[in-house]
């Protein structure tokens, strides 16, 4: 009994000692879709700089919900905020990160990478007008595969995300029915299908269904060996998913011509270009209660921008090309000020 | 209460105003217990009081905008803002009705096993596994559901369901569908897995309480076994069946982590047993980190509100069921 009483107070006292050091360290909270990245910078920044960051996945609507209340340093999301939606806040975005949304299937003698699938079709099939899988319009797509006759199960998301955003948009941009009938959202109405929770839960009961299609991060989809599929994209052109045709499709971005950077990735134009791409954002308030702190944000991603492509690229993600984190750098130098209006980010 | 006669015997010695001092003081002491026991009670009554307010204030734009149509609309539309709680109330009373339908005899069965037919030295170690089946946590189960059982049961059970109820008319509406393994015949069989040790274990201490003279009776008269417990267990302990029945049913309709795991977080309504559907506490669970419009937020306390009341009535229920079942005694004898 005594010896549990001891370790009780070990443990107290090394929690204390935890959260004393973390008083210094910055913290934000959002989207779960660039979680992985943020985790690896955040390790990496704080054995340089002994700054630790913080940052909890509780979802896009909940990063917003925080920057906004500012119980945060700083919030994070995968769908952009619009300008009018950023100045009613006074919130400053900017893109950090960029991926991509890959659908996967579970069908038996089709491996990762060889089903082809155009929008139009990826489209029918989430809205239940393709319902098996020797779907001519399939079967026309894949003249090499051998498509069975089985139905086809649907599986996305049941909680709201940001990859539901990208992944929703994209059908939004290619198939006007998907437009007038379902829309756009991190959460939608589904015309049909099972939901699974989070990236993991999807996966989950894709690998667990036969004959089953749903959509995940890319990383989710290599990581579990699962059998994504190429893409046509808007050039006409199929492609596979990887971190090149990703950084093909945002080189395509107008940054500089959107204000607010708001900017969504899909569809865009390019022959290499992924056409479920996607940009995630993170929120900073205009005039900080606490200039310090967000100062020490701003470092911390100006570090990432200069010292985080690499392991970036090693999970599959896409760093922010040089010419971007100019404009958001200027962004940050020209927006963000103090209450009394003196500059927060001079580097 | 009994302070009086106590103090008397402890003062018995001691001469008067001190006696008279001592039950002064406990007399205070007494008033203070109370008001300090009662301040917790009240307490209790309060933070009680205070959820339904907030979940009320919560739901007060969804309920002001949907009206009553709120309960009966099946449309779940987070992009039009569109709110019905038809179908996760649907599949919360579906998922437990199921659950239950199952539960209940398998629960009577274990319970009546282990008291009236197991060998003795069995008797305490299976009992004691049952009841460890109750600590398990409620995710442990939904991960078994999803990894282990969906997979077996698509494969293996539902088309055998299929090709022999599923052919049956009416019946055969339940099994309709793909198998997939995910749906709310799979929600209520899990549910029914985490039930059963709640109703068995309250079904085996309220079976031992049964004065074995009674039973020694029945035998006495020829009966067999089965007929003792359906004539003499089961009678004298009605009440106690019926509330452990209660908190199952308590515990089914409420569990979120092991539903959202296995039932498919679908808002489509279907008859069908094996299409996917959802409940009041897993539509929360997903969608309320993620809820970005207000009247989204809004709509998902408002199902709080609702799974509050229907829990409220469940309950109010089954204490009617029980004064009904102790009146029907007292006529009786």
């Amino acid at each position: 009994m005594r010896n549990y009483t001891v370790q009780i107070l070990l443990l107290l006292g090394a929690w204390a000692v935890a959260a004393a050091g973390t008083a210094a360290d910055i913290t934000g909270a959002g989207a779960t879709f660039p979680y992985p990245i943020y985790a690896k910078w955040a390790d990496a920044y704080k054995t340089q700089t002994g700054i630790g960051m913080n940052y909890q996945s509780i979802g896009s609507g909940g990063g917003i919900k925080q920057i906004k209340a500012k119980t945060v340093d700083f919030g994070a999301s995968d769908m952009p905020l619009t300008p009018e939606e950023l100045d009613k806040d006074g919130l400053l975005q900017f893109p950090a990160i960029v991926g991509g949304v890959v659908p996967v299937v579970n069908l038996e003698g089709v491996s990762p990478g060889q089903l082809r699938l155009t929008g139009r079709a990826l489209a029918d099939i989430f809205l239940g007008n393709i319902k098996t899988w020797n779907d001519p319009a399939l079967v026309a797509l894949n003249p090499d595969l051998k498509l069975p006759a089985s139905a086809i199960t649907v599986v996305r998301r049941a909680d709201g995300s940001g990859t539901t955003f990208v992944f929703t948009d994209y059908l939004s941009q290619v198939s006007n029915e998907w437009k007038s009938r379902v829309g756009e959202g991190t959460s939608v109405s589904w015309p049909v299908g099972v939901g699974g929770k989070g990236n993991e839960g999807v996966a989950a009961y894709v690998q667990r269904i036969k004959g089953s299609i749903g959509y995940v991060e890319y990383a989710y989809a290599k990581k579990n060996n699962m059998g994504y599929c190429q893409m046509q994209n808007r050039a006409g052109q199929v492609v596979q998913p990887d971190d090149e045709s990703f950084a093909a499709a945002a080189a395509n971005a107008r940054w500089d011509k959107a204000p607010g950077f708001y900017e969504l990735l899909t569809d865009q134009p390019g022959a290499k270009s992924w056409p479920m791409t996607g940009a995630s954002f993170i929120l900073l308030h205009k005039v900080p209660a606490d200039p310090a702190k967000t100062g020490a944000v701003l470092a911390f991603f100006d570090w990432a921008f200069k010292n985080g492509g690499g392991m970036a690229s090693e999970l599959d993600y896409v760093a922010m090309p040089a010419s971007v984190v100019k404009l958001i750098e200027n962004a940050w130098r020209t927006q963000i000020k103090t209450a009394s209006g003196a500059v927060v980010w001079n580097r | 209460m009994g302070s009086p006669s106590i103090s008397d015997a402890l003062t018995v010695t001691t001469d008067e105003p001190t006696a008279h001092y001592n039950t002064i003081k406990q007399g205070r002491q007494d008033a203070l217990f109370r008001r300090t026991t009662q301040l917790f009670a009240v307490v209790v009554l309060g933070l009680l009081a205070a959820i339904v307010v907030s979940l009320a204030i919560g739901a007060a734009p969804a309920f002001h905008k949907f009206g009553l149509q709120f309960v009966f609309d099946t449309q779940w539309n987070p992009v039009t803002e569109e709110f019905g709680a038809f179908v996760p109330i649907f599949g919360t009373l579906a998922t437990s009705a199921v659950a239950l339908l199952i539960a209940i005899p398998l629960s009577f069965g274990i319970a009546l096993f282990l008291t009236e037919l197991c060998p003795t030295a069995l008797r305490t170690p299976l009992g004691i596994v049952i009841e460890l089946l109750a600590a398990v946590p409620s995710i442990i189960y939904g991960m078994w559901g999803l990894f282990v059982f969906a997979p077996l049961f698509a494969e293996h059970v539902q088309p055998f369901l299929q090709t022999t109820l599923g052919h049956i008319p009416l019946i055969g509406t339940l099994f309709q569908g793909p198998p997939t393994g995910i749906g709310i015949l799979t929600a209520g069989i899990i549910l029914a897995f985490m039930v059963i040790p709640f109703i068995a274990a309250v079904m085996r201490d309220v079976f031992e309480i049964v004065p074995a003279i009674l039973k020694e009776s029945a035998y006495a008269l020829g009966s067999t076994t089965w007929e003792v417990v359906w004539h003499v267990v089961l009678p004298y302990t009605k009440a106690g069946v019926v509330g452990g029945i209660m908190l199952g049913l308590g515990r089914a309709l409420g569990e979120t982590m092991a539903v959202t795991f296995v039932i498919g977080n679908s808002y489509d309504l279907s008859l069908s047993l094996f299409s996917p559907g959802n409940s009041i506490a897993s539509s929360l669970a997903n969608e309320f980190a993620e809820a970005h419009s207000e009247m989204h937020t809004s709509a998902l306390i408002a199902l709080g509100l609702l799974l509050f009341v229907i829990t409220l009535i469940v309950l109010a229920a089954a204490k009617l069921l029980l004064l009904r079942v102790a009146r029907g005694e007292g006529e009786r004898t």
